[in-house]
């Protein structure tokens, strides 16, 4: 008998007992269409997550302030105020730090601007002329502001494109608006660096360091001064470099004793893609645990099979079906069973994976190999779970098959 | 038994020497068959009839290679068949028997001829010669007419003409009739028993077990089957002398 006719026998008997078929395949359908989602779901998150990253900065570190320590009380991470705007000078001496390419520090604070009638509340950031290259950010139309603003304490502000488009300003360059009322020239807007579901990096105010202190905050505390290292390969160097030097201009000894935190990119970077890793990875189990019932599911209903077609199998066999060829024919029909599931399940997965991000904000990635490897893995669990059923149908004699009402 | 007259020229195409098949589902063992020993020679039509627990189911099972003795030789077309594994059987009862069952059991999902054409699969003929030979016979029980139809669309009388045809469409050895009136009305009864005739003037070998007996009379030798065995002289067998 060949495996064409087995394979014509196979489908034959699919069709006939199509509402049971259809029911064995949903079960499959479900846990492919869950695998795929899942896989989709968590490379989707990864690479949003690292194009967030990214748009950071690129070889940045990032230098936050340590926490304070009050009698036994144990303050909040970057609680403390032990970062200076001296600090970041300090940091951009070429000579203790040859490493690092360029400094800006920067405090940030809330605050609401008004343009016209318009108002909205963004985060002001204070900073220096280096803020542009070191979150590497460019220029939409007019210019950043200058080393002379920042020596004038210039009432100067860079806006990012939502700030600007929030405050009805469609060319704003010149015009005036309010920060915390005392009023701001707006001399240029920023590149767009797109938007996470989380941050987004084109509603804010940049204004100089230098006036920030002195209009709002009149501390020369800084809340994070970021790095840029000269190189990808430096990055290691540049960090050690800045932690040299702030434990000396902070008089401290030992490293565990630092008041302050450097964090580069790669660590958050690699805190994220663990975090994704771990959320696949149960997703993942909770799809393998469907598919596991599905597979079950296909092989009741192949004993179901088996029970119900007791006569049938008999009477192969009296006409000359070897035990062989009955296995084979089971084998054939469960795995056909799982491969019908896992294809259906493969394009309810696609289609979910194109129509769900619609719904919510998270992008799901279409992966072809997890796809494919899905489909295989449908007509494999048909194989496996299809064994123990074809095994009965095979060992059972003519005589009682046939015997059987 | 003008027939017979040549009969120690020729070998019998089945021979059952002393076949004994013993079941034990519990500790205590029963005997269905107690030494039988039986030949059929080339275009004989017997008849094997006894009643219901007589052993006959069992003595048809070991005829049609769907089981193996406990004990003893049964050899089909000069091969003992007596210990050969399932494998072997089917193999056996795909080339050598035909079988025509009580219930007719055909496939409910395939109509006619891919009934009939089905242990033709099994023999591995190709597609074009199975269709071909399983509608030439079809034609040949007469149902040449409804070759498309499924069974639920055939009478029951239809229905045993089509499981005749897949019995015939391997030319086998021997044609294996197990009850093939018991499910049908006196009408369609006398119909199968008629084409087994037929069959029998064209030269097949056939053995029809049945417990009544006018239908056991159709055939040409008539061996009475009793707890177990042959009743001593029934049918005249007389062939013991032939040798393997």
């Amino acid at each position: 008998m060949s495996w064409w006719e087995t394979l014509r026998s196979g489908m034959q008997s699919i069709v006939t007992h199509r509402l049971r078929s259809s029911l064995t395949v949903l079960g499959i359908l479900i846990g492919i269409a869950a695998v795929i989602l899942t896989v989709g779901f968590g490379e989707g998150a990864t690479s949003s997550v690292n194009s967030a990253i990214s748009a950071l900065g690129t070889n940045l570190l990032i230098v936050t302030p340590g926490s304070t320590t009050t009698g036994l009380v144990r303050g909040g991470f970057g609680s403390s105020s032990t970062l200076t705007y001296q600090n970041a000078v300090d940091l951009a001496n070429k000579i203790d730090c040859p490493d690092i390419a360029a400094v800006a520090p920067q405090v940030t604070s809330e605050t609401t601007l008004v343009a016209g009638n318009e108002n909205w509340t963004t985060s002001v950031n204070g900073s220096t002329p280096a803020w542009l290259s070191v979150r590497g950010r460019s220029m939409a139309e007019g210019s950043f502001f200058t080393q002379q603003d920042m020596n004038e304490n210039a009432n100067v502000v860079v806006l990012g494109q939502t700030t600007a488009e929030e405050l009805g300003l469609f060319s704003p360059v010149g015009e005036t608006v309010d920060i915390g009322n005392i009023p701001f020239t707006i001399i240029g807007v920023l590149n767009s660096a797109g938007s996470s579901s989380s941050t987004n990096e084109d509603d804010l105010a940049v204004i100089p360091i230098t006036t920030a202190q002195s209009e709002f905050l009149g501390t020369s505390s800084v809340s994070t001064i970021y790095l840029e290292a000269s190189s990808q390969s430096t990055m290691g160097a540049a960090d050690s470099e800045a932690t040299d030097e702030l434990l000396a201009l902070h008089g401290i000894t030992d490293t565990a004793d630092a008041d302050f935190t450097i964090t580069s990119q790669t660590t958050i970077e690699n805190t994220f893609t663990s975090v994704d890793k771990t959320l696949t990875i149960l997703l993942g189990g909770i799809a393998a645990i469907s598919l596991l019932v599905g597979g079950i599911g296909v092989m009741n209903i192949m004993l179901v099979a088996v029970t119900e077609r007791i006569k049938e199998i008999g009477l192969r066999k009296a006409l000359g079906a070897t035990p062989a060829m009955i296995r084979r024919q089971f084998l054939v029909e469960a795995s056909a069973l799982g491969l019908a599931g896992g294809v259906a399940g493969a394009g309810l997965g696609l289609i979910g994976a194109l129509v769900i991000p619609d719904f919510v904000s998270n992008k799901i990635a279409i992966s072809w190999p997890a796809t494919a490897g899905a489909i295989v893995v449908a007509m494999g669990i048909g194989v496996i779970f299809g064994v123990y059923p074809a095994t009965r149908a095979a060992r059972l004699t003519p005589i009682e098959a046939l015997r059987s009402e | 038994m003008t027939q017979r007259q040549p009969a120690i020229a020729r070998r019998p195409i089945v021979q059952l020497v002393n076949v004994w098949k013993t079941y034990t589902p519990t500790s205590v063992p029963v005997h269905a068959l107690r030494g039988v020993s039986i030949s059929v020679f080339p275009g004989e039509y017997i008849s094997v009839i006894g009643p219901s627990g007589s052993g006959k189911s069992t003595f048809m099972h070991i005829l049609g290679c769907l089981d193996v003795p406990t004990s003893g030789h049964y050899y089909l077309a000069g091969t003992d068949v007596s210990e050969m594994d399932e494998e072997h059987l089917a193999k056996v009862r795909n080339r050598r028997i035909g079988f025509v069952f009580q219930q007719f059991h055909l496939l409910p999902s395939l109509n006619a001829w891919r009934n009939v054409e089905l242990p033709l699969i099994y023999a591995g003929v190709d597609r074009k010669s199975r269709r071909l030979r399983a509608l030439e016979a079809l034609e040949q029980v007469g149902l040449g007419d409804r070759v498309d139809h499924h069974p639920n669309e055939l009478s029951g009388g239809q229905q045993q003409r089509v499981a005749v045809a897949r019995a015939l469409v391997t030319e086998p050895d021997l044609l294996l009739a197990d009850e093939p009136t018991g499910n049908l009305d006196s009408r369609s009864s006398a119909d199968v028993l008629g084409m087994m005739d037929a069959l029998h003037k064209q030269g097949r070998t056939i053995v029809l077990i049945t417990h009544e007996q006018d239908v056991a009379e159709a055939a040409e030798r008539i061996m009475r089957f009793r707890d177990g065995k042959f009743l001593p002289g029934s049918g005249v067998p007389g062939h013991e002398e032939v040798v393997v």
